[in-house]
């Protein structure tokens, strides 16, 4: 009856590992996710190594070690630039972030009225190059502004204006990180704090405050990075006041100085990186708060703080539609600010600069492909390396180079592109100034956010649908398609929305590629404001407004109606 | 069952993940239509054993034969089973049938038999009129049985369940144990279940393997685990069981402070006045008709009477055996019977039969406390 024992030691051969024989399905998965690997690697890695190297080249070639950096930081025109960003990033930094958190106090702890409004409201910077609010502040506060008696003899061009401009252009972003953290409160931590008498302020800083710290403290870095980076806003109201972002595109498109262009992109390139690594550090720190039992918070009416909270978003509301508004008028009439009679003159851009209507198809064209190829390539890959088996190594090197953009500057990225792509010797060298070199250099530049909401929606689902469909002996892209993709439908669409949206909007990374050929409409913006054509700037800006606006709405509308027709499965 | 060659032939398996070793050199054999329970605490290996046996993460050393084909290293989609996962892993977007034919769609079956078979899969386990439903429009139970249709609607030659019933109620419970176990039967399926839950193997399994720490303490029947359990752990584990420190003493008899007790199992192994741990259940000590001259006699005080519905836990103190203390299961009727009041005088036996001597002295776990 002995039918199962349990050995003894004596009985133990030497033992061989056991080797798991690949299936044909895990190679196909293996191959998929190495040429999505490949592709990351042409379209972050080697460029970043040309940039790199470029910057340790003189003009012939030669390696020169650290000269091009000894001559940046000697030439005082060159090295004022780095404080200037700092002391510009710290200012706007500390700026929005106080502004993002009161309206985001207001939207989650307040019971005023108008809340959703007053949350798209905020969300309108999102739709705009960040060109545009600078095009706008030159309207209000320019030598020929409505406001400029608010400056009290203080220029728009400068310091003030980019902060101005700044804080108005990452205020969505931050904003959105806070509302995060704000929404993950334990409701009952309120009322524990409540019953045992604390005061108002006591509660704020002893449970509001330390719940949300990892949240300001990523939203601080987010603006940080933007803002350092950001190329729009210092190109067009910085005047003299030269910054990082600015510099690299003076060196390489105004004195055609690759190599200095490298180095200041790599200057550009270090508190990008450390900001990057410091928010994910902290990332990895804030998990799970919230525990499943969790109570939301729900806010108890006050006439008085609600009153407040109202007036203060109706305050910031009144800037960024004023922003828009100004942008809007200034483009409809015939010569602001002597002629206020309104034409469509403005949008007639083929007697412009920037390549006129076609720029705007261009972008359209180009923001369409981005959402749709970014969409699949990036989903497949987060798929694979959320829910492939096996094959650690290669896994965990997709997701390290699927992280790498996040840390890139785009004017970094589209000069590396230059580098890599316009090498003689490259074979791949054809895609310069082509219209896939532009969707290939978006994607990748806006790949790490998407990346990490494919993951989290990947990990939202029931880890064993892959072996379920294995037991079943159903290949693995059939399970793919009939069950993970309907099940993260909305997820796609968020990235797919997000890639057509910033596609339309960015101009950092595609300035540096583009061609005749391939203008890009936030291009277009850049190059008629810099011919003095504002009107038209403003009318192109607007443009990209209502076509990303367009999109938002539409996908709004796609997933309602998708929540509506599968109500039925979903839980929520 | 000698003679017959098994199913299932796992040998020498271990797995590690980096330094820790979640199995070690585990050998076990399960024969065809056999239900088999993995049983154990949360850490002790078995579900990782489960998934080894599946292919979902495979050994590091070791064979699995299963059907006299070795497929120790295959990928799942190799290997012939069914599987029920703790959180069922139904697809949320698909209606019932669909995901029960969705193993079925795959073999280019023709669509009447794969809806006949679906139709006599959802019978067979009372879901008829909810085949168009979406999982989360169904009870937990019932996404229970729609889970293990999905497993057998492709007539895998083994079924892999990996606590299948810990995510419901109570009477849920009870009465899905009972439903996997007849629809078992009727299919003659061999069946490897793995439970924390010491009922739910006693009831449902032919034969229980009782983990611990990577390795299997104990393979057998219910009737043996929980009658002749192997070693301390597993009296313990299963079933609540009576921990005395005593000695051994000559000839299958053991000494409990100054009372000698006769015991049928011998302790050949332990030199006389070594430590043993004496156990005995609750249930098994006896009083009617106890005198002080009835073999294995312990005179005892009732400390505490704990009601317990059906029946009293009574805490009883032996005199002549300084500090032992002896639970005990009495029936309501017995304690009305024999009027058994707390601080009370009376004898009690430990049947020699009923008595466990294992050469190691154990402490369970509430003792210590």
């Amino acid at each position: 009856m002995a039918n199962a024992t349990d050995t003894t030691p004596d009985q133990i051969s030497a033992p061989a590992p056991v080797r798991l024989k690949i299936s044909k399905e895990d190679w196909i998965m293996r191959g998929i996710l190495a040429a999505i690997g490949l592709y990351l690697l042409v379209a972050i890695v080697l460029p970043l190594y040309a940039l790199l190297s470029k910057g340790f080249q003189d003009k012939d070639g030669n390696f020169t070690g650290l000269d091009n950096f000894q001559e940046f930081f000697t030439t005082p025109a060159l090295s004022q630039s780095v404080a200037n960003s700092l002391t510009i990033a710290s200012i706007s930094t500390v700026i929005v972030v106080s502004l993002a958190f009161v309206y985001a106090y207001a939207l989650t702890r307040s019971c005023m009225r108008f809340k959703s409004l007053f949350k798209g409201i905020a969300l309108i910077p999102i739709l705009m190059p960040s060109l545009l609010p600078a095009i706008s502040l030159i309207f209000m506060f320019g030598k020929q502004g409505f406001l400029t008696f608010l400056l009290f003899g203080h220029e728009i061009y400068g310091p003030i204006g980019i902060v101005m401009g700044e804080v108005i252009y990452i205020f969505p972003h931050v904003l959105m990180i806070i509302l995060i953290a704000m929404s993950m409160s334990d409701g009952r931590l309120y009322e524990a704090s409540e019953s045992l008498g604390a005061s108002k302020m006591r509660t704020f800083f002893t449970v509001t405050l330390p719940g949300i710290r990892y949240g300001l403290v990523s939203a601080g870095f987010v603006a940080f990075t933007l803002i350092i980076t950001d190329f729009g806003v210092p190109k067009v109201v910085g005047g003299q006041y030269n910054v990082l972002a600015t510099d690299v595109y003076k060196q390489v498109v105004g004195r055609q100085d690759f190599e200095m262009g490298a180095v200041v992109s790599l200057v550009l390139l270090v508190p990008a990186v450390i900001a990057f690594a410091a928010d994910r550090i902290i990332q990895r720190k804030q998990v799970a708060i919230l525990t499943a039992r969790a109570v939301p918070y729900a806010p108890q009416p006050s006439p008085t703080f609600d009153a407040i909270m109202t007036a203060f978003c109706v305050l910031i509301g009144t800037v960024i539609v004023g922003i828009l508004g100004v942008a809007l008028f200034a483009s409809l009439v015939k010569f602001w600010p002597y002629n206020l009679s309104l034409t469509l003159a403005n949008y007639d851009f083929s007697l412009r600069d920037g390549g006129g209507w076609d720029s705007y198809f261009n972008s359209i064209k180009m923001a369409s492909w981005t959402a749709v190829i970014g969409t699949c390539v990036i989903f497949i890959g987060a798929w694979l390396v959320e829910k492939s088996k096996g094959f650690l190594v290669g896994r965990a090197a997709m997701q390290f180079l699927a992280m790498m953009p996040m840390a890139v500057p785009g004017l970094s990225l589209g000069l590396a592109y230059i580098f890599f792509f316009n090498h003689p010797d490259n074979p791949l060298g054809f895609l310069y100034h082509t219209l896939p070199i532009l969707v290939i250099c978006t994607i990748t530049h806006f790949y790490t956010v998407s990346h990490l909401s494919a993951i989290t929606a990947l990990k939202q689902i029931d880890a064993e649908f892959e072996s379920v469909s294995a037991s079943l002996k159903v290949p693995f892209f059939k399970t793919f398609w009939r069950v993970t993709v309907p099940v993260c439908v909305p997820a796609i669409l968020d990235i797919s929305m997000y890639l057509f949206v910033n596609a339309m909007t960015t101009v950092s990374a595609v300035v540096f590629l583009y061609s005749p050929d391939t203008a890009l409409a936030s291009v277009a913006v850049l190059n008629m404001d810099d011919a003095g054509e504002q009107a038209s700037a403003a009318a192109m800006g607007m443009m990209i407004v209502i076509t990303a606006g367009g999109a938002r709405l539409l996908h709004a509308f796609l997933t309602r109606g998708l929540a509506i027709r599968t109500q039925a499965w979903r839980k929520r | 069952m000698t003679g017959k060659d098994a199913y299932l032939k796992v040998e020498n398996l271990t797995k590690k993940f980096g330094d820790f070793v979640a199995l070690k050199d585990i050998s076990l054999e399960v024969f065809e239509g056999e239900f088999v329970c993995f049983l154990g605490p949360s850490g002790c290996g078995k579900t990782t054993l489960l998934r080894a046996i599946a292919g979902l993460d495979i050994q590091s050393y070791g064979s699995v034969e299963q059907a006299g084909q070795d497929i120790s290293g295959l990928p799942p989609s190799e290997r012939d089973f069914g599987i029920v996962f703790q959180s069922y892993a139904l697809f949320p977007n698909l209606t019932v049938k669909k995901n029960v034919a969705y193993g079925l769609e795959n073999r280019k079956t023709p669509k009447a038999d794969v809806d006949a078979r679906v139709a006599e899969l959802l019978q067979s386990v009372d879901l008829t009129d909810q085949g168009d439903k979406y999982p989360a429009q169904l009870s937990g139970g019932q996404q229970q049985r729609v889970a293990l249709s999905r497993a057998l609607a492709t007539k895998p030659g083994l079924l892999l369940l990996d606590e299948p019933l810990s995510a419901l109620d109570a009477k849920v419970r009870v009465r899905l144990r009972h439903e996997i176990k007849q629809l078992q039967l009727k299919l003659g399926i061999t069946t490897i279940m793995v439970t924390h839950d010491q009922e739910e193997a006693l009831t449902m399994a032919d034969r229980i393997v009782v983990m611990n720490e990577g390795v299997i303490e104990q393979v057998g029947s219910p009737e043996d685990i929980y009658r002749r359990p192997a070693n301390p752990f597993v009296a313990d584990f299963v079933g609540t069981m009576n921990f005395l420190a005593g000695t051994a003493a000559n000839q299958g008899r053991a000494r409990l402070g100054g009372i000698d007790l006769a015991t049928t199992n011998s302790l050949d192994d332990v030199k006389k006045g070594g430590a043993v741990t004496i156990c005995i259940r609750p249930e098994d000590v006896t009083t009617r008709g106890v005198t002080p001259d009835t073999a294995n006699a312990v005179p005892t005080v009732v400390d505490t009477l704990e009601f317990l519905g059906s029946f009293y836990r009574a805490t009883l103190r032996a005199q002549g055996a300084d500090g032992i203390v002896i639970r005990a299961d009495f029936s309501i009727n017995l304690i009305r019977d024999l009027n058994i009041t707390e601080g009370q005088e009376f004898t009690i036996a430990l049947p020699g039969e009923h008595i466990r001597v294992y050469g190691e002295t154990f402490a369970h776990a509430e003792d210590v406390i």
